[in-house]
């Protein structure tokens, strides 16, 4: 055992693919519990949708199709950055690392404001649900039922890009003042696995919400 | 004398507590943090013994009864039952009977118990501030509209708690997967090991869709409008159904453990290997499993459909069958023992009478026409009691008593531990069999005054309560006793098989010297002598090498 292991290796460990594992198995578990998080949302989706189906029909049609694609489209491109990113890690490229990281870090932020354009659009066209909400189609309060969980998804779903982005810059951080090094390339492949579940979140999510009305 | 390596008890700095990631001691923070919050349920539960005892409601205010019941409620469930077994035996034993040095993430063990206190602390604010009267099922949409109580504080506080039980459930499985001591295979574990497994599993599994069901309530109830509202086409029973399906299998969080405890202790006490092993270890995962699949007859009366009520009634006779399985297999595994009544072997029968009796009644509640009579009475109260308090809590004393001299290095005082043992029992069934009757006799569960007629049993189920805390009040003192005065407790008092008795009392911090290496399935008791058979598989080993 080579003294760069040694230090990495935590003491309840007696091997370091013991350790590796162990940390891969708990973020996979992790990531169950995350997904019975958002199953919640989805079976209430499920369940409305299937209550009143032409009112979620008509409701999408006020979501923005394209600004969702290019929403997908620069998830879809931040996985594949963090895929990179885990390699240069493993392969001790320090400033490669730290510039994949901190592109997908700028994807995962661009996310977030193309969104945030689309939040401010819904606000000024009056499609938050609550007292100022105003829906020209055959059923409006119901139709508050698919924004309310359009918004209650899609913010869950934010509020875990912005955690992302964070991890992103700390890990950028980390591997510049080489706390994080080939060695302990474990940390930054357990933030990408977090990373792709986000996405694959929105991969759900978007066909869910913007394609639900789509001819 | 050899030198033995530091006890892991030796540093008594406040410092060396807070920042530890010891297994062992974060399962004592646990146990401290417990007893509290047990004992405010208990005061809560008190005053509504003692306003019960007479027809009108004199002692408090009907509103008040119903925060009592709620806070009773919400701090026995998250803040007692759930975190007890897991997270205070669980956390000691578990890496112990594996033969690991610690827990897979010990960080993010002692993370747990940061969390647990900081959803701890949430609850008891909102205690303060006036308490909550929906219940501990927080029903909409009287939760998300109409009451006047702290309500998003108190589910603010389940909320913050349900990641320390995640945490703690994903701590546990990646441990039992990757930290198995050289040679214990999956079906040489201890059964209070599997059992743990499967409890993790609901943990994980289960516990995520109880924050996201409180997150909607309580976003409903501050935005107005949400997804369980009836103006914008919401369903409230849709937030019974996701409630359940966590709550239902956070039931049996609330008994496997117990189980797994009973498991090791009737093998001890007995001298007998367990009885159908594999089958025993395969109903704690078949409960684990068929528990997601049984939530719906808590909402027989709810308004779903009457099939989805038959598949929910057949769906719960199933769970009969893995538990009947469990038993049967530790009265056969008592058939020709050599049984001693110490105390922790008390509190295992008394955990079998009264689990029993809670999971037949059990059935009589998962039958759909006894349940429209039964639905929300006394019945009700009665059964889940007779499973979590006779079963959970038993199997708790039991598994503390047990495990006492290993945690601690003394010896409990063994005639008052009886003593207290039978006291509960007694107290226990005193309290909660007359609420069978009461039930039966159509006495409504939630009200704080009821028709004189009643009057007898609730007086009995008073005088029960008042013997029951006795009960518990007993061991609190002769265990804070025998810090100081008990006798040392050697590594093994009990000849018990099992890694966690190969170790010093108490044991050191990384429990082993050398990492033990097992050669055989547990419980190994000599079925002629009783005590531990001689290691025969490790020799044949050794002469190999």
């Amino acid at each position: 055992m080579d003294s760069a292991t040694d230090t990495v290796l935590a003491e309840q460990f007696d091997e370091i693919e013991q350790q590796h594992s162990a940390d891969t198995l708990g973020m996979w578990i992790f990531l169950a519990t995350e997904v019975m998080f958002f199953g919640g949302l989805f079976a209430g989706y499920a369940v409305y949708r299937f209550s009143f189906p032409h009112v979620f029909y008509a409701a999408s049609h006020h979501l923005d199709v394209l600004a969702g694609a290019i929403d997908t489209a620069v998830l879809l491109c931040s996985s594949l950055t963090m895929a990179f990113a885990v390699r240069a890690v493993r392969l001790g490229q320090r400033w490669m690392s730290i510039l994949l990281l901190g592109v997908t870090a700028v994807f995962g932020a661009g996310f977030l404001v193309i969104h945030g354009f689309e939040y401010h659009h819904e606000w000024t066209e009056h499609l938050v649900p609550g007292g100022s909400f105003a829906f020209e189609g055959a059923d409006p309060h119901r139709a508050q039922m698919f924004f309310w969980l359009y918004f209650a998804t899609t913010g869950l779903h934010s509020l875990h890009v912005l955690i992302g982005v964070a991890l992103m810059l700390v890990l950028a951080v980390l591997v510049l003042l080489e706390k994080i090094t080939a060695a302990r390339f474990m940390t930054v492949e357990i933030a990408g696995l977090y990373w792709h579940f986000v996405d694959v979140v929105w991969v759900f999510l978007f066909p869910l919400y913007y394609l639900a009305g789509a001819r | 004398m050899k030198l033995q390596p530091q006890s892991y008890l030796a540093e008594h700095t406040v410092r060396s507590w807070l920042l530890t990631h010891d297994h062992k001691r974060i399962g004592i923070l646990y146990l401290l943090t417990i007893i509290v919050f047990f004992a405010i349920a208990s005061v809560a539960a008190a005053l509504m013994r003692i306003e019960l005892v007479t027809p009108q409601g004199d002692l408090v205010t009907s509103e008040t009864y119903n925060k009592l019941f709620t806070i009773h409620g919400v701090l026995m469930v998250w803040f007692f039952l759930i975190p007890s077994i897991p997270a205070v035996l669980g956390n000691f034993i578990l890496p112990m009977m594996l033969g690991a040095r610690d827990v897979a993430f010990p960080r993010l063990n002692l993370l747990s118990w940061y969390i647990f206190i900081a959803g701890g602390v949430l609850a008891l604010w909102s205690l303060i501030h006036g308490g909550v009267d929906t219940g501990w099922t927080f029903y909409t949409p009287y939760s998300s509209t109409y009451s006047n109580s702290h309500v998003i504080s108190m589910a603010a506080g389940v909320f913050v708690a349900g990641f320390s039980s995640i945490i703690t459930g994903m701590n546990f499985m990646v441990t039992v997967h990757k930290m198995r001591a050289p040679g214990l295979r999956w079906f040489r574990l201890p059964l209070l090991v599997w059992s743990l497994y499967a409890t993790s599993l609901i943990m994980v599994l289960a516990t995520p869709v109880l924050a996201i069901t409180l997150a909607l309530m309580s976003v409903e109830r501050v935005w107005g409008v949400g997804i369980f509202d009836p103006k914008i086409g919401g369903d409230p029973v849709l937030f019974q159904h996701l409630f359940w399906f966590y709550s239902h299998p956070a039931v049996y969080i609330m008994i496997l453990p117990g189980m797994g405890v009973v498991s090791e202790l009737i093998t001890c006490f007995s001298r007998r290997r367990i009885f159908g092993y594999g089958y025993v270890a395969a109903a704690s995962m078949a409960i684990a499993v068929l528990g997601f699949v049984v939530w719906g007859h808590h909402m027989f009366v709810a308004g779903q459909s009457v099939y989805s009520g038959m598949m929910f009634s057949i769906l719960s006779y199933m769970v009969s069958i893995p538990s009947a399985i469990k038993v049967f297999n530790w009265t056969a595994t008592l058939h020709k023992g050599s049984i001693s009544f110490a105390t922790p072997m008390l509190y295992a029968l008394g955990f079998i009478g009264l689990f029993t009796i809670g999971g037949l009644t059990g059935l009589f509640l998962a039958a759909l026409a006894v349940d429209v009579h039964v639905t929300d009475t006394y019945f009700v109260v009665a059964h889940f009691h007779y499973i979590m308090v006779g079963g959970m809590v038993m199997a708790f004393m039991g598994g503390l008593h047990y495990w006492w001299p290993k945690i601690t290095g003394r010896m409990y005082p063994e005639f008052a531990g009886k003593l207290a043992a039978m006291i509960t029992f007694i107290g226990f069934n005193l309290t909660f069999f007359p609420q069978f009757i009461l039930g039966y006799l159509g006495m409504p569960r939630r009200y704080h005054a009821y028709p004189p007629e009643f009057q007898f049993f609730h007086i009995l189920s008073t005088a029960g309560a008042s013997i029951l805390g006795v009960g518990y009040l007993l061991p609190f003192l002769y265990f804070l006793w025998s810090l100081k005065w008990g006798r040392v407790a050697s590594g093994n008092p009990w000849e018990a098989t099992g890694l966690e008795w190969q170790t010093p009392s108490p044991p050191p911090t990384h429990n082993f010297e050398k990492t033990p290496v097992v050669t055989r399935e547990p419980y190994a008791y000599d079925a002629v002598t009783g005590k531990e058979e001689p290691q025969e598989g490790l020799m044949q080993q050794t002469s190999a090498v």
